[in-house]
C-alpha cells in the first residue's frame, strides 16, 4: 500500500557499533568514528559518498563530520515527535525527499543516566525545563528525580489493574541474559536466574536493580541509503515498511488510559501505514531502559492485548530466542548496554541479513519491530528485507 | 525545615497551587464555564477553551499509584520516601504527583484514602497527602 510513503524510498544500508563498556575512557568522537566507519563500509560506501549526518547531538555532527571527511548538506537531529529514533526518521525524510542520498545517523553514550532533567539551581534554566518538560517540574518537586520513578508508578497501576508480577517482570530481564550470553559485545553477560532477578535491592518498587539498564560507553551508526542503492550492497537490504512516532498527550501523570504511554499512539501511526499486521513479526527489539517498557510496548503493539504482557512473558520460553517471538534477541539495554534506543536498530538489521551470528533467529526472519522510548517519547519502525 | 525540594518557578497561572497551603487551601483551577477541574493549571479550559481560575477543593483523594523510592538521586534527600500520584475526589482523572508522608509504606495500597497536608518551603506551600481513615470508620 502507499507507495508514496517517505519510508519506502529509503534502506537501512549499513550498521555500525563502537567497542561498549563500562566507563572505557574513551573520547566519544573516537567511540563515533569507530562506529561510523564501520557502518558506511558496511553500506559499500566511503565517506565521500555520505552527504547527510543525524545525530541527537551527542557528539555535534560537525565534529563527526570533520573527523569522518564527510561533506554533509543535510543534517539533522534533536528530540521530535519520533522520540529516540527522531534523527533516523528525519534521515528517512531527507533521502525520500532527494535532499540526502546517504545519511549516516548515530548515537554516542557515556554512561548516561537515568534522571532526564538534572536539577538546576539557576532558576531561568529551571524555567526553561519547566517549560520544556511540563509535569516533570511537578514531579521534581516530589523528589521524583529518575525516570525509574515516573515509570515505576506506570508499572504499579499496571500491577493493580491486572495482576502483573515481579516474576513476569523478571521474566524479560532474564531472558536479555541468557541472550546477552550470546552477543560478544553486551557488558553482563554472566548467567542470571530470576531468584537473582527477585533479590536483587529496590530502586523504585517496584522496580529493583535488575529492572533498570546498565549505563555504557558506546556508539552505534546506521546509514539511511535511497532505496535504489539496494542493488549495490554487499549484503541484504533492510527495508522500511513503516515508522510511527508520537509524543501523546497526558505526559507522565495525567494520561487518560494510564499507565499506557506514547507507545500507544507511535505504534497506532505505524500499523496505519502497512497492510503487515502483529501477527507477521518474527523477531522483536523492545525498548528496555526499564523491564516495564518492554511490556508497555507488546500492549502498545497489539502483540498482545491490554494487560496480557504479563502472562506474554511469563517463563520466558515464548520470548526466547527459540520461542514464538524471539525478544531482545542481542541483550537488550539491560544487559547488553543503554545505547538508548539504537541498538534495537542495529539488532534488528542483523536479523533480517541473517547476521546475527550465535544468536540468529531460525527460520530466515523477513520482519522485525522496533521501538524506543517511554512515557512520552516513543518512536518505532517495522523492518523487513 | 525538612529536607530540600527543587520548586518551580513561581507564575500567575500555577502560583495559586504552590501557595494556597497558606491559609490550609489546596487550590485546582476550574472553569467558569463548564465547571470542569484541571491541573496542572494553564489558565484556560483545556475542554471548552473559556477561562479557568483557582478554586479550592476538598483535599481528599485516593492514591492512584505509588512508589517507594529508596535510591539515592539528590545528595540531599535521604531515601526511603514514597512518591504518589493522587486522584483528587472532585472529579475522576483529576490528578496530580505528590509525596504520601506520615506512614509506613507497607501501610499504603492503591485506592486507599487520603488528605492533603502542607510543607512550607518560604512562600511556597507544597500540597503532600497522609492517609486518612475511610469514611465511616471510627475516626470522628
Amino acid at each position: 500500500m502507499t507507495a508514496a510513503l517517505p519510508e519506502h524510498r529509503a534502506i537501512l544500508s549499513g550498521v555500525g557499533i563502537s567497542r561498549i563498556g563500562r566507563r572505557l575512557g574513551v573520547p566519544p568522537l573516537e567511540l563515533t568514528v569507530e562506529a561510523a566507519r564501520q557502518a558506511i563500509a558496511d553500506a559499500g560506501l566511503t565517506a565521500a559518498d555520505v552527504d547527510g549526518v543525524a545525530t541527537m547531538g551527542d557528539t555535534p555532527h560537525a565534529e563527526a563530520s570533520a573527523a569522518l571527511g564527510i561533506e554533509a548538506r543535510y543534517t539533522g537531529g534533536g528530540v521530535d515527535t519520533g522520540g529516540l529514533l527522531s534523527p533516523l526518521m528525519s534521515a528517512v525524510v531527507a533521502v525520500a525527499e532527494g535532499r540526502a542520498r546517504h545519511v549516516l545517523v548515530y548515537r554516542t553514550v557515556q554512561m548516561m543516566g537515568g534522571t532526564i532533567a538534572p536539577p538546576s539551581d539557576d532558576p531561568e534554566e529551571a524555567a526553561r525545563t519547566t517549560r520544556v518538560m511540563g509535569d516533570i517540574g511537578s514531579l521534581l518537586a516530589h523528589h521524583a528525580y529518575s525516570a525509574a520513578n515516573w515509570v515505576a508508578m506506570h508499572c504499579a497501576r499496571h500491577m493493580h489493574l491486572y495482576g502483573t508480577t515481579r516474576e513476569q517482570l523478571g521474566a524479560i530481564a532474564v531472558n536479555a541474559r541468557a541472550n546477552a550470553a550470546r552477543n560478544p559485545l553486551a557488558v553482563y553477560r554472566d548467567p542470571m536466574t530470576l531468584d537473582d532477578y527477585l533479590a536483587a535491592r529496590p530502586v523504585s518498587t517496584p522496580l529493583g536493580l535488575l529492572d533498570c539498564d546498565v549505563p555504557v560507553d558506546g556508539s552505534i551508526a546506521v546509514v539511511v541509503s535511497a532505496a535504489d542503492h539496494a542493488t549495490d550492497l554487499p549484503h541484504r537490504p533492510v527495508r522500511i515498511a513503516a515508522m510511527g512516532g508520537s509524543p501523546g498527550e497526558g505526559g507522565w501523570v495525567n494520561r487518560p488510559d494510564y499507565p499506557k504511554m506514547a507507545s500507544v499512539e507511535a505504534a497506532a501511526e505505524l500499523w496505519r501505514r502497512t497492510d503487515l499486521t502483529p501477527a507477521d513479526i518474527d523477531v522483536a527489539e523492545l525498548y528496555d531502559g526499564f523491564t516495564f517498557l518492554t511490556l508497555a510496548w507488546l500492549e502498545a503493539l497489539g502483540i498482545c492485548g491490554d494487560g496480557e504482557s504479563g502472562p506474554f512473558v511469563e517463563g520466558g520460553t515464548r520470548i526466547a530466542l527459540d520461542g514464538e517471538l524471539p525478544l531482545n534477541t542481542y541483550g537488550g539495554q539491560l544487559s547488553a548496554g543503554r545505547l538508548h534506543g539504537y541498538w534495537v536498530v542495529h539488532e534488528a538489521c542483523l536479523q533480517l541479513r541473517g547476521e546475527a551470528g550465535e544468536r540468529q533467529v531460525a527460520g530466515d526472519p523477513e520482519v522485525a519491530v522496533v521501538a524506543a522510548g517511554g512515557g512520552p517519547i516513543a518512536g518505532c519502525l517495522l523492518l523487513t528485507r | 525545615m525538612s529536607v530540600p525540594r527543587i520548586l518551580p518557578p513561581l507564575t500567575d497561572v500555577n502560583r495559586p497551587y504552590w501557595t494556597g497551603g497558606s491559609d490550609g487551601r489546596l487550590l485546582i483551577e476550574r472553569c467558569r464555564s463548564c465547571r470542569r477541574w484541571q491541573h496542572p493549571p494553564t489558565g484556560t479550559c483545556e475542554s471548552c477553551g473559556e477561562p479557568a481560575a483557582p478554586e479550592p477543593v476538598s483535599g481528599q483523594g485516593t492514591v492512584f499509584t505509588f512508589t517507594v523510592n529508596h535510591q539515592q538521586y539528590h545528595p540531599e534527600v535521604p531515601p526511603p520516601y514514597v512518591i504518589a500520584i493522587v486522584e483528587l475526589d472532585e472529579q475522576p482523572g483529576l490528578r496530580l504527583p505528590t509525596n504520601l508522608v506520615g506512614c509506613d509504606p507497607d501501610d499504603i495500597r492503591i485506592g486507599a484514602p487520603v488528605q492533603v497536608r502542607f510543607e512550607q518551603h518560604g512562600e511556597v506551600f507544597v500540597p503532600v497527602f497522609a492517609l486518612r481513615e475511610p469514611a465511616g470508620s471510627t475516626a470522628p
